[in-house]
C-alpha cells in the first residue's frame, strides 16, 4: 500500500515537472530588403517571398526537432520599405529580445544594422549578400556569413572550367559597381587556378525596358556583334549581377561558344534542380509549404536559421550566448544537402560550402572539383583564405 | 549460451546436408530501377528484376517468401515473390519509403517516410496501413530491439535516434546525435544500439535501457579528408564481437572490435559504399558500391575483400537468405 502511493507520489511529481517545463522559446529576426530583383528572364523573377520562405520552412524543421526537446521557434519578420532605416529595424528587433536576425540586406545596409545593434549583443546572420569586403575588411564579430561571397562563387566556376579544359576566357562586364566586384573575383580567379582572360568587354547599361514587344530580333542582331572579332577564346564569361545583357548572350555569340557566370553555367549556393544528398527530400518540403521552387536566397535563409536550430539542439538551451560560441566553436556544422558538413571560417565567420554549377535546367557539377587540394578543408579552396584575409574580428 | 550455440549448431545440421552457400543476395539499384539477384555459390547475376523508381531499402520478409523493396519515388514498397522473382504486389507505404523494417513475427512492417516525417506502420498479412507515428524531419535508420519490444527510428535533420514503443506506438526517448543519422543497428544481445552519422562522421553507441550515448567511435584514414568519411551502413556479427561500418565516399568499410569500440582495420572497396548484409553462415558480408556499380564481398574471417559483383547501375541496399 505504501509503495503504491510513494509510486502515486513519484508519478503526480513527475506530471508537474513536465506540466511545468515551458518550452525554451527562441525568436529569430528576419530583415528584408525593399523591392524586389528585377530579371531578364520572366521564369527567374524572384516570388514576393523568395528568402524568408525558405526561412519558414527551417524554423518548421526546427520546431519538429524542438518538440522532442521542448524547444519552440518562432520568426519575426520584418519587410522593409523603401527607404526605410535598416539599422532602426534591428534595433526594434533587439527591443523584443531578439538575439539572432536573418538579414537579407545589401551591404551598406547590413553594416549599419550590424553596428547598431552590437552592443545588445545580437548577431545578424547574412543570407544574401555576397560582397567579399563584409567578410575582409569590413568584416564584423557580430555578423556570420552564409551566403557565398563572389570569390567562393567565381574560384568554383574556375574550377570547373580548367577541369573542363576551357582556359581561355572572353569576359564580358557590365558597368554596375557589383558588376566590376564580381569582375574582379573572376579575374583573381583565373589568375589563382591557371586560366587566361584573352580580353575583357564592357557592357553599358544604357537602361530602357527589360521587357518589349519586339526584344528579340533587335537582342538577335546586337549580340553577335557586341561579341564580334574577340582573340580566340574557349568561353565567355560574364559579370552581370543586374542582369542587363548576360542572359542575351547564350546561343547569340559571334563564335559558337558556351557562355558561363551571369548566364548560362552559373556559381550558384542552391538550384531547383539540386539532387543529390537527399536534397529532394528539402525540395520536396519546400515546394510543399510554398508551392514554388526554392532558390538560391531560400537555402541561404534556411540554413541559416537551421544554424541556430542545430545549436540548441547541441547546447539543449535557448541562451544566446551558448547558441554563438558552439556555433563558432570547433564541433559545429549543420547538415545542409551538400555531400559534407557546412562549418565557420573561424577567421572572418563564413559559412564554408560547396557550390553547384548549374544551367538554369540540371545541376552540371559540383565545386570544389577533383584534385584541387587544401590542408586543412577543400572548402577553403573556394575564396579567401586564412593566409590572405583582411579580417580582424573584434 | 554453449546450450543455445550447441542448439544453433544441431538445428543448422538438422537443416540439410551443407552446401552452405546456396545463398541469394538481392541488391536494390537507385539509379537503374531494378534489382539484381546474386547467386553466392557462383559469385554472379542469375536475374535482373525492373522494379519501381529509385528502390532504396531492401528485405527478404521473415517466411522468405517475398523481397520487399522500397521504391521512393513511386511511394510504395513492392513485394518480389521470391518463387518466380517478379513483382508480385506493392504495399500502402506513405510517401517517399525509404528504409523498412519487420517485428520478429514478421507480422507488421515499419517504414520511414522520409518526406512526411512519419514512420507507417504495416499490417502484412492484411497488406494494409494501420498506423503511423510522428517522428522528426526525415526519418530514415530503422531498427528493433532484439526483445521487440523498442522500435528504432532515426531522422536526418532532427538527428536523433527516437526510442517508439512497439506496444504502444508512443515515443518514450530521444537520443541525441551527430549530424544526419542514417542506419541503426542493434547488437544481437541488445545490450547496445550503433547510430551512423553520415555528415557528422561518427557512430554513437547507445545504452538501450539508459537511453544515453556511451562512446562515439570515430575514423581516420591517412590521406583522406575528415569530410570525405561519411559513416552509413552497420552490420554486427551475430556474436557480436566485430562490427563493419561502411564510410561512404571513403570507399572503405571500417573493421571495429564490437567490445572495445576500437577500429581495427580499414577495407577498401568499391566507390560510395552503402549498406551491407551477412551471408546467412556468417562467412561472407556483401558491401554495395553506389557509384562503381557493383557488390564487394567481404570474407569475415579473413577480413579480406575477395570478390568484385558488377550488378546495376548506383546499388544501394542489400538482402541475403537462403535459396
Amino acid at each position: 500500500m505504501i509503495r503504491l502511493l510513494v509510486g502515486l507520489v513519484a508519478l503526480i511529481a513527475l506530471a508537474t515537472s513536465a506540466l511545468a517545463a515551458d518550452p525554451v522559446e527562441v525568436g529569430i529576426g528576419y530583415l528584408r530588403r525593399a523591392g524586389i530583383k528585377q530579371t531578364l528572364s520572366l521564369v527567374e523573377q524572384p516570388a514576393e517571398n523568395d528568402g524568408v520562405a525558405g526561412a519558414r520552412l527551417a524554423i518548421e524543421d526546427n520546431n519538429t526537432t524542438g518538440k522532442f526537446l521542448n524547444q519552440h521557434f518562432t520568426l519575426q519578420e520584418v519587410h522593409l520599405k523603401q527607404g526605410e532605416d535598416a539599422s532602426k529595424a534591428a534595433l526594434a528587433l533587439a527591443d523584443r529580445n531578439i538575439g539572432f536576425i536573418i538579414a537579407d540586406l545589401p551591404a551598406d545596409a547590413l553594416l549599419k544594422a550590424a553596428d547598431a545593434i552590437r552592443d545588445r549583443g545580437v548577431v545578424l546572420l547574412n543570407a544574401a549578400a555576397t560582397d567579399d569586403r563584409l567578410r575582409e575588411e569590413d568584416c564584423r564579430a557580430n555578423v556570420i556569413h552564409v551566403a557565398p561571397t563572389r570569390s567562393m562563387l567565381a574560384d568554383a566556376l574556375a574550377q570547373y572550367l580548367v577541369w573542363k579544359q576551357w582556359k581561355r576566357w572572353l569576359m564580358v562586364v557590365g558597368s554596375h559597381p557589383e558588376d566590376k566586384l564580381y569582375a574582379d573575383a573572376i579575374r583573381r580567379a583565373a589568375a589563382r587556378f591557371g586560366a587566361k582572360i584573352v580580353q575583357e568587354r564592357v557592357f553599358e547599361d544604357t537602361g530602357g525596358a527589360r521587357r518589349t514587344d519586339s526584344g528579340v530580333s533587335l537582342i538577335q542582331r546586337q549580340m553577335p556583334v557586341f561579341t564580334q572579332q574577340a582573340p580566340a577564346y574557349d568561353v565567355l564569361v560574364a559579370a552581370d549581377e543586374n542582369e542587363v545583357f548576360a542572359p542575351y548572350l547564350p546561343f547569340r555569340t559571334w563564335d559558337p561558344r558556351p557562355v558561363a557566370g551571369s548566364a548560362g553555367l552559373e556559381p550558384k549556393s542552391w538550384d531547383a534542380a539540386h539532387d543529390q544528398w537527399g536534397a529532394v527530400q528539402i525540395q520536396n518540403r519546400f515546394v510543399k509549404l510554398n508551392s514554388r521552387h526554392m532558390t538560391a536566397v531560400d537555402m541561404q535563409a534556411w540554413t541559416a536559421v537551421r544554424m541556430i536550430g542545430e545549436a540548441a539542439s547541441h547546447v539543449n538551451s535557448g541562451d544566446r550566448k551558448a547558441l554563438l560560441d558552439f556555433i563558432k566553436g570547433p564541433d559545429f556544422s549543420v547538415a545542409a544537402f551538400k555531400g559534407q558538413g557546412l562549418s565557420l571560417r573561424s577567421w572572418n565567420l563564413q559559412l564554408r560550402q560547396p557550390i553547384l554549377l548549374a544551367d538554369g535546367r540540371m545541376v552540371v557539377s559540383v565545386s570544389p572539383q577533383q584534385g584541387f587540394l587544401h590542408q586543412v578543408s577543400e572548402l577553403d579552396t573556394l575564396g579567401v583564405d586564412r593566409p590572405e584575409t583582411k579580417c580582424k574580428l573584434h | 549460451m554453449w546450450v543455445r550455440c550447441l542448439a544453433f549448431a544441431i538445428a543448422l545440421w538438422l537443416a540439410g546436408p551443407l552446401p552452405a552457400r546456396a545463398f541469394i543476395a538481392y541488391v536494390s539499384n537507385e539509379k537503374g530501377n531494378t534489382v539484381s539477384v546474386i547467386d553466392t555459390d557462383k559469385w554472379t547475376v542469375t536475374k535482373t528484376i525492373k522494379v519501381g523508381q529509385r528502390p532504396r531499402g531492401i528485405e527478404f520478409t521473415v517466411d522468405g517468401k517475398f523481397v520487399l523493396v522500397a521504391v521512393g519515388d513511386d511511394d510504395t514498397i513492392q513485394m518480389i515473390d521470391t518463387a518466380t522473382q517478379e513483382v508480385a504486389d506493392t504495399l500502402p507505404s506513405g510517401p517517399d519509403p525509404e528504409l523498412f523494417i519487420q517485428d520478429k513475427a514478421g507480422k507488421i512492417l515499419y517504414v520511414a517516410n522520409e518526406n512526411d516525417n512519419t514512420v507507417t506502420l504495416i499490417d502484412l498479412e492484411k497488406r494494409t496501413r494501420i498506423g503511423d507515428v510522428q517522428v522528426g524531419v526525415e526519418p530514415e535508420g530503422m531498427a528493433i530491439s532484439p526483445d521487440g519490444k523498442l522500435l528504432i527510428n532515426t531522422s536526418e535533420t532532427t538527428n536523433m535516434a527516437h526510442f517508439i514503443d512497439t506496444q504502444t506506438h508512443q515515443i518514450v526517448a530521444n537520443v541525441l546525435v551527430d549530424s544526419r543519422p542514417r542506419f541503426a543497428e542493434f547488437k544481437r544481445d541488445g545490450s547496445e544500439l550503433w547510430v551512423s552519422s553520415e555528415i557528422g562522421g561518427t557512430v554513437s553507441v547507445i545504452d538501450p535501457a539508459k537511453h544515453v550515448v556511451t562512446k562515439k567511435i570515430t575514423f581516420e584514414i591517412p590521406g583522406l579528408r575528415k569530410e570525405a568519411i561519411q559513416p552509413v551502413g552497420i552490420s554486427i556479427t551475430p556474436d557480436g564481437k566485430i562490427a563493419f561500418v561502411a564510410l561512404g565516399p571513403a570507399n572503405r568499410v571500417a573493421v571495429i572490435d564490437a567490445a572495445t569500440h576500437q577500429v581495427e582495420k580499414y577495407l577498401l572497396v568499391g566507390q560510395r559504399v552503402w549498406h551491407m548484409a551477412f551471408t546467412p553462415d556468417g562467412k561472407y558480408l556483401l558491401v554495395t558500391n553506389g557509384l562503381s556499380n557493383d557488390v564487394s564481398v567481404i570474407d569475415v574471417a579473413a577480413l579480406k575483400v575477395i570478390k568484385t559483383v558488377q550488378v546495376g547501375e548506383l546499388p544501394w541496399g542489400i538482402t541475403i537468405a537462403k535459396q
